[in-house]
């Protein structure tokens, strides 16, 4: 018998005769068929769909350039895991193996710092909310506090005659670096002289030990310069503190905001095409503190808290096809498993689509909804995508950052999290929830028993 | 459903609707239909003669051929009997 061909769907495209793209951007999608040599239909078959994967390799070689970045260009380099970012134990515990210090903004996280083994003087305490009971732990266990406010700031000094151990302290300073939005809502005004009253007010209280500057320009900054700018004016109050006080801060902490190669939405290129590289972030910072009057003998440790630049590309999300719809526009659709409740990031980025094995060659405009009975779900409006049935599968690439932390419990279970080692073996990381570890959260009063 | 008969199809795939001047190409499966469907054939008998040449289950089959037709729809290309 002859062999039948295979079945393409039939396809009508309409002839726009318009302006070619100058860019001739590719609209054939290739398939990501494995991570780290790990089949997804494997990993998809052993941890049910959707399923969020972590890859080690690529935290590891993330971390690596990173790293190399910063501490080819300047003497002291000292990265802190940004908890919020993703505060999965495997995760924290896997940048403390690579080195970085531990960086929280609650007593939640505090403590999750704590139990995966950090030692407490290093951990940096930020974050506008401390509880009383927060600080005075961290004052007890020499951690470094970065105080973000005067209430904040006179709460300590209250605390510090509590206690037999001085409290290690820096500021957090706001300031004009030059990109828009400027952050003033944490931490002390640099330009209107609020962070050096505060500098002042703790240096003369002699009751802490001031230990740095901190600062935190923004979120997913595009230029490098603005950190330059931001380091010389921190560098500037590091040489104020040397001359009036002839102290010498141990660290200046540059925060993060690195950008990812994600793509924002309603940006007019790729990130991958715009987003600086670590070279690009670390030339900057390095050059305007190098540049600046500190003396060289006490250069402070230069602190990087980056999250998102770090985790992005090693985070996967895994989903299968749910159906396809043709709206009544005429615009293909397809329902995905993933909703925008555990892919929180899909509200500010054009998230990278694939299918997970080799499909039509043919693209269609298409609109990706999630699964959630709600009008916002939508996690993609428009991206060239081919023809997929119910049940194949497809992979959102570079979700490591919030995601995992910000994700939301709606209408059904949150997926499980699996971390493929260096072997190339999935371990799972956190559960799928059940409908028990949710509902044991629940009471019912006596009277609707 | 059938195809409006100012609608031209070409051997190559190539459609030209004569009202609106617009144009659209048209993928080899797509290219069968069109012709079975100039050609009157009914919805049944065009499914089946393309699955004895096709290798597609009668499901895949269904939804990729009312998907298709909803487009032929949309660009106003068919016109109901």
């Amino acid at each position: 018998m002859m062999k039948k061909k295979i079945f393409e769907k039939p396809i009508i495209t309409k002839i726009n005769a318009g302006v070619p793209d100058k860019f001739g951007m590719q609209n054939q999608i290739k398939a990501i068929t494995h991570i780290d040599q790990v089949a997804i239909k494997d990993i998809i078959a052993e941890y049910g769909s959707p399923v969020f994967v972590i890859s080690e390799q690529t935290m590891e070689e993330t971390y690596e350039t990173a790293l190399q970045a910063f501490s080819t260009r300047y003497p002291k380099v000292q990265f802190a895991w940004s908890y919020k970012t993703n505060y999965l134990n495997a995760v924290c515990r896997k940048y403390h193996q690579l080195g970085s210090w531990a960086e929280v903004v609650s007593g939640f996280e505090y403590h999750k710092a704590l139990s995966n083994g950090v030692e407490p003087n290093k951990i940096i305490f930020n974050g506008p909310d401390k509880s009383d009971e927060d600080l005075l732990l961290a004052i007890e266990n020499k951690s470094l506090i970065h105080i973000d406010h005067f209430e904040e700031l006179y709460t300590i000094l209250k605390l510090a005659n509590t206690t037999e151990n001085k409290p290690k302290v820096a500021i957090r300073v706001n300031m004009d670096t030059g990109v828009y939005p400027m952050w003033d809502r944490f931490g002390f005004n640099y330009e209107n002289g609020d962070a050096w009253n505060a500098i002042n007010r703790l240096m003369l209280s002699k009751k802490v030990d001031f230990m740095g500057l901190h600062t935190h320009i923004g979120t997913y900054i595009m230029v490098g310069w603005a950190y330059g700018n931001a380091a010389k004016k921190l560098a500037d109050l590091a040489v104020k503190i040397e001359k009036k006080f002839n102290h010498y801060i141990k660290y200046i902490d540059m925060g993060g905001g690195f950008a990812s190669k994600n793509t924002l939405k309603g940006a007019f290129l790729p990130g991958t095409d715009t987003c600086p590289s670590f070279d690009d972030y670390a030339e900057s910072i390095t050059n305007a503190l190098i540049g600046s009057d500190i003396n060289p003998e006490h250069m402070p440790t230069l602190f990087l808290e980056t999250g998102r630049a770090l985790i992005d590309d090693a985070g996967y999300l895994l989903g299968s096809i749910i159906g396809n719809k043709r709206l009544t526009s005429g615009r293909a659709s397809t329902i995905l498993d993933i909703g925008v409740n555990i892919l929180f990031t899909s509200f500010w980025y054009d998230h990278l689509l694939y299918p997970a094995e080799e499909t039509s060659n043919y693209t269609e405009d298409t609109t990706v909804y999630g699964p959630l009975c709600m009008n916002i779900d939508v996690i993609r409006e428009s991206l060239p995508f081919p023809n997929m049935k119910k049940g194949q599968h497809v992979v959102i690439k570079r979700i490591g950052a919030y995601n995992m932390t910000q994700w939301m419990q709606f209408i059904t279970h949150r997926p499980a999290i699996v971390m493929i080692d260096k072997e190339g073996k999935t371990h799972l990381v956190r559960k799928r929830e059940t409908n028990e570890s949710i509902v044991n959260e629940e009471l019912v009063p006596d009277y609707l028993q | 459903m059938k195809i409006k008969e100012n609608i031209a199809i070409s051997e190559s795939g190539f459609v030209f609707d004569s009202n609106t001047g617009d144009s659209y190409h048209l993928n080899t499966t797509a290219q069968i239909i069109m012709k079975f469907m100039k050609e009157d054939k009914d919805e049944d008998e065009i499914q089946e003669l393309i699955m004895e040449e096709y290798d597609v289950d009668t499901d895949t089959l269904n939804l990729a051929y009312y998907d298709f037709l909803t487009m032929l729809t949309q660009f106003k290309l068919s016109e109901n009997e």
